[in-house]
């Protein structure tokens, strides 16, 4: 799997992973808003976010109709719509696309629903390897706790309920995560995961992921050009303008 | 009916589903539009049925999970070839699982109005890679019986027209732009179809039937083929 940068896109692409509740949301988030302030041009994408597969995804969600064999092909089919739609065309324009989730989810959670692995992997194979991969590596405990903490109502699919791992909506999510977190973790070297530590505090954590961002990634290169100067015609009639407003407040 | 064959899968087939428990028998019809795929297939269910076998149909864009999302969405051609290529991907394991293989376990024969060679062909004249193609469908089933009706262009053509007086935009591959004219672009994505079919014939077996001939003719035919299978029980 070759990165953007070495499939020669001017753009480059930043992903966050990790289980729920491993405050990599907050993460990213706090990235963009540093990006943008700095003037990059910066592009954030979501996991499960395309508008034409989302009407069939959460039908088959609702309505307990997924396999894992269509779970792991819808997402991969939403994937694949923001990847050319999106993603592509924002890449080969020099822009930093920041990705809360990329294909290490589907290679995580679609192996522990009992895909073979080189069938999901082959599936994404279209897709480059992020630049830069930040994984959020918290206590098990930890990430549970904050999700289960308002006692919210898993949904089906979330709680990996299809799995019949335990009646038990909560014991279920509970065992599901610790599948996953394995998953992702035997995965981590081969795909390069930069391990973040998410037990620490949110703006402690902030402070490394920006640092390595800009070790990662020579921000200077995909700052904003500055405004366009306007044509002439229309500076002139800007000038006039602010002459006539000058005029009244005379 | 107790059936001693099994059924193997392309590729590593579906998680939980053992090759050992798929019997029946798995029967595909491919082929263009207007090459008679679908009237064959009624007069071998009324054949089959009446000679007291239990049969079940399948094709394209019928699930129940995304045909509607991917009707609308190549109404509006909106979709790229990937994502196209793994929704109608998407739309066949949903079938695979819910119709194809409780069918076969219970013994049925079950008849598809087109299988995975069409989606592959159509990806492939589109430009997807053959090896990502032969792992995606890795999920597949290997059929009894692959029947490949094949009729020339020009014909194809003559019969289309005569049946809807109009070329049907995807059957004339018009988001390719091989042509403005829709009758070029036919004539052209299907001479690009028939390539792609004589590629996947490498790897998977098709029995090429000359459909240029009448229906009768060509279900006799079939038949034929079709009761040598089923004597082989």
């Amino acid at each position: 799997m070759k990165t953007f940068a070495e499939s020669n896109f001017p753009g480059r692409l930043i992903a966050v992973e990790g289980l729920d509740g491993s405050g990599k949301s907050t993460q990213i988030y706090l990235l963009k808003r540093w990006l943008e302030a700095e003037g990059i041009k910066v592009y954030f994408s979501e996991w499960n976010s395309s508008e034409l597969v989302k009407s069939a995804t959460s039908k088959g969600k609702k309505r307990e109709l997924l396999t894992p064999t269509t779970f792991s092909l819808i997402h991969a089919t939403d994937f694949a719509d923001r990847y050319e739609r999106h993603l592509v065309p924002l890449l080969r324009a020099g822009y930093i696309v920041l990705c809360d989730r990329y294909v290490f989810t589907a290679f995580a959670r679609d192996v522990t629903r009992g895909c073979p692995p080189e069938w999901v992997r082959g599936n994404y194979s279209f897709a480059c390897a992020p630049d830069l991969t930040m994984f959020f590596k918290a206590d098990l405990d930890v990430s549970l706790n904050r999700i289960l903490e308002g006692r919210p109502k898993l949904k089906f699919f979330e709680a990996g309920m299809d799995l019949r791992l335990s009646p038990d909506p909560y014991q279920s999510f509970k065992i599901f995560q610790g599948r996953i977190l394995d998953q992702y973790l035997a995965m981590s070297k081969e795909f390069n995961f930069m391990i973040m530590d998410a037990n620490q505090p949110v703006e402690k954590q902030q402070v490394i992921v920006r640092k390595l961002v800009s070790e990662h990634i020579d921000l200077k290169q995909f700052k904003r050009r500055s405004p366009l100067p306007l044509p002439p015609a229309l500076t002139a009639d800007r000038d006039h303008h602010h002459e006539g407003e000058e005029d009244k407040a005379a | 009916m107790s059936d001693k064959s099994t059924h193997r899968f392309y590729g590593h087939g579906i998680p939980g589903v053992k090759s050992e428990d798929l019997g029946g028998k798995l029967i595909v019809m491919e082929g263009a539009d207007g090459s008679g795929r679908s009237t064959q297939i009624a007069q071998l269910v009324d054949w089959l049925e009446t000679g007291g076998r239990p049969t079940v149909q399948v094709g394209l864009k019928r699930s129940t999970l995304v045909s509607e999302e991917l009707q609308k969405a190549q109404e509006g051609n909106v979709l790229s070839r990937t994502t196209l290529g793994l929704f109608y991907a998407t739309d066949f394991a949903d079938q695979l699982e819910n119709i194809i293989l409780p069918a076969l376990k219970a013994g049925f024969i079950v008849l598809a109005d087109r299988y995975i060679y069409t989606l592959m062909a159509r990806d492939m004249v589109r430009g997807m890679d053959e090896g990502w193609l032969k792992n995606l469908y890795g999920i597949a089933p290997i059929p009894d019986a692959v029947f490949y009706l094949s009729v020339t262009p020009e014909e194809l053509v003559q019969r289309n027209l005569s049946k809807n007086a109009t070329l049907d935009y995807w059957e004339s591959g018009m988001d390719l732009g091989f042509s403005r004219e829709v009758f070029d672009s036919f004539l052209k994505y299907q001479a690009a179809m028939s390539d792609a079919f004589r590629q996947l014939q490498k790897t998977y077996k098709f029995e090429i039937v000359d459909a240029n001939r009448s229906v009768n003719v060509v279900n006799k035919d079939l038949r034929k083929k079709i009761s040598l299978l089923l004597d082989k029980e």
